[in-house]
């Protein structure tokens, strides 16, 4: 069923009309909302990562080798998977909830009798509008994360920022930039199409609203992780040919 | 008040039309007629599938057996364009009235004015809304969110979201529901308005028996899956069929 909802979503994605409007103002909802969310945490994560890292490293003499480790850590991995738990949790269960309610309302009934596709309109344009705004924020909490590392290193070492950025971007490539990337945009697409898929098809009554939210969240959550493992394969796979 | 209806032109008509949820037989075997101009009641007891009729009119959903034309077309032969051309044409006013709560009044008028007619200007679109949020009344709550209006406001906001497209059929499922006798008596009088003003023709599903009787031409009653009775207002609630009977005892109207 959601492999079924999904090909409806790419098959939609290119018919016309195209709601260009509509997705703009999705990914504004959707990215300034979870922005001050997704800044703090990624801040609070890079500070504290960079503290759980020290001593270990410290214990082997490799303490000047942080900033590297840290900017590895944080682009590959960190910065695409913070964000992406972030708005699977805020985001996906959001837009769970609001199309659940909208149908238990007849809202999404009312538009269908008034010759407006609601598919169109609800889920194509906030699956789009997820994927984009995944990406920007995932950019806002590597940036974020990265300072909370710095804070970390400065208070430790006393490094300058520039020695920090120059240890941090020795060891990433162009090939970890696409990953992050490249993650960022699956991980958007789930959160989409979790939230559409389970607000779309709720059961009527006001228990399917929070059952939609609960489970958008969870089958999020649990694709992501599956998804981590999957692309990292892949990249690793890509970087060995 | 007599009305003028043209009993030579069909705009509805349904022949042998059944529907099923699972074991449950809800129409068996319906056929019924709308006439231009003509507004009709179809009353009947919770659960006689009466708002399963005028859903499967609109195709929300399909019938298993039986045939739909509506203005001319088989509901059933269409495609999904064809059918929403043909949406545009009926318009349907929700028991709950379904207003969109992220969108102020302004904005559920005219979203569905915005999507179905792409290159109407601003100003267009401004004067129509106004036209019909006059039409009305409701001009003063023009930047209000639906959760700040009233149940009777809502009714008349969502008839007015479904008059903004032009339609020549109205489907109004429950207008009445949940209403005092003062908003009942405005929603009816506005039914009448909206048949006369936008020469519309209705069908009203209700069991508020002064609502049928102050808004219809014709009074249809479905039970138990079936039309077992039709006619004006006075001859069918003259019937002794014990339905009926039972019916009434529920209504002050007698």
């Amino acid at each position: 069923m959601v492999t079924k909802f999904t090909f409806r979503i790419f098959k939609e994605i290119i018919k016309p009309p195209y709601q260009l409007k509509e997705v703009i103002n999705q990914c504004y909802e959707i990215g300034i909302k979870a922005l001050p969310l997704i800044s703090v945490t990624g801040f609070i994560i890079g500070l504290v990562f960079t503290q759980q890292t020290r001593a270990p490293l410290e214990s082997f003499g490799a303490e000047s080798w942080l900033s590297n480790f840290m900017g590895i850590a944080i682009i590959k991995s960190l910065g695409p998977l913070i964000t992406a738990i972030l708005c699977a949790g805020k985001v996906s269960s959001g837009i769970g909830a609001e199309l659940a309610s909208m149908k238990v309302t007849e809202q999404i009934d009312a538009m269908e009798v008034s010759a407006i596709n609601p598919f169109k309109f609800l889920v194509v344009n906030r699956v789009l509008a997820t994927t984009i705004a995944t990406v920007i924020l995932m950019f806002f909490c590597s940036f974020t994360s990265l300072m909370g590392a710095y804070l970390n290193i400065y208070i430790g070492d006393h490094t300058s920022i520039t020695n920090f950025y120059q240890g941090a971007s020795s060891s990433i490539g162009f090939l970890d930039i696409v990953q992050a990337i490249f993650k960022s945009l699956i991980f958007g697409l789930t959160i989409g199409i979790s939230g559409t898929f389970k607000g779309f098809n709720a059961s009527k009554g006001t228990l399917g609203v929070g059952k939609a939210a609960t489970q958008a969240v969870v089958l999020a959550m649990f694709m992501i992780f599956v998804e981590t493992l999957v692309i990292d394969q892949l990249f690793n796979l890509i970087r060995i040919l | 008040m007599e009305k003028m209806t043209n009993q030579n032109e069909p705009v509805i008509s349904i022949k042998g039309l059944h529907k099923s949820f699972g074991d449950l037989q809800v129409l068996k075997g319906v056929d019924f007629t709308l006439n231009k101009g003509e507004n009709v009641a179809i009353l009947g007891r919770s659960g006689m599938g009466k708002s399963v009729l005028i859903k499967i009119i609109i195709g929300l959903l399909k019938p298993d057996k039986g045939e739909v034309i509506a203005l001319g077309k088989n509901i059933e032969d269409l495609n999904g364009s064809e059918l929403d051309k043909l949406r545009t044409r009926i318009g349907f006013s929700f028991q709950n009235s379904a207003l969109y709560d992220s969108m102020n009044l302004y904005q559920n008028i005219a979203f569905p004015l915005k999507m179905n007619n792409k290159r109407l200007s601003k100003k267009d679109i401004d004067l129509n809304v106004k036209r019909l949020l006059g039409a009305v009344g409701m001009m003063d709550k023009i930047d209000q969110m639906p959760a700040e209006l009233s149940g009777g406001q809502k009714k008349r906001a969502s008839i007015a979201r479904t008059l903004i497209l032009n339609p020549e059929i109205m489907l109004y499922d429950e207008p009445t529901a949940g209403l005092d006798p003062k908003t009942s008596t405005e929603i009816n009088n506005m039914i009448n308005k909206v048949q006369h003003q936008f020469d519309t023709s209705s069908i009203i599903i209700t069991h508020d028996l002064t609502c049928a009787k102050n808004t219809s031409d014709r009074i249809v009653i479905l039970h138990d899956g079936k039309i077992v009775n039709e006619g004006t207002f006075n001859d069918v609630f003259n019937s002794e069929e014990e339905y009926l009977k039972d019916f009434y005892n529920y209504n002050f109207i007698k």
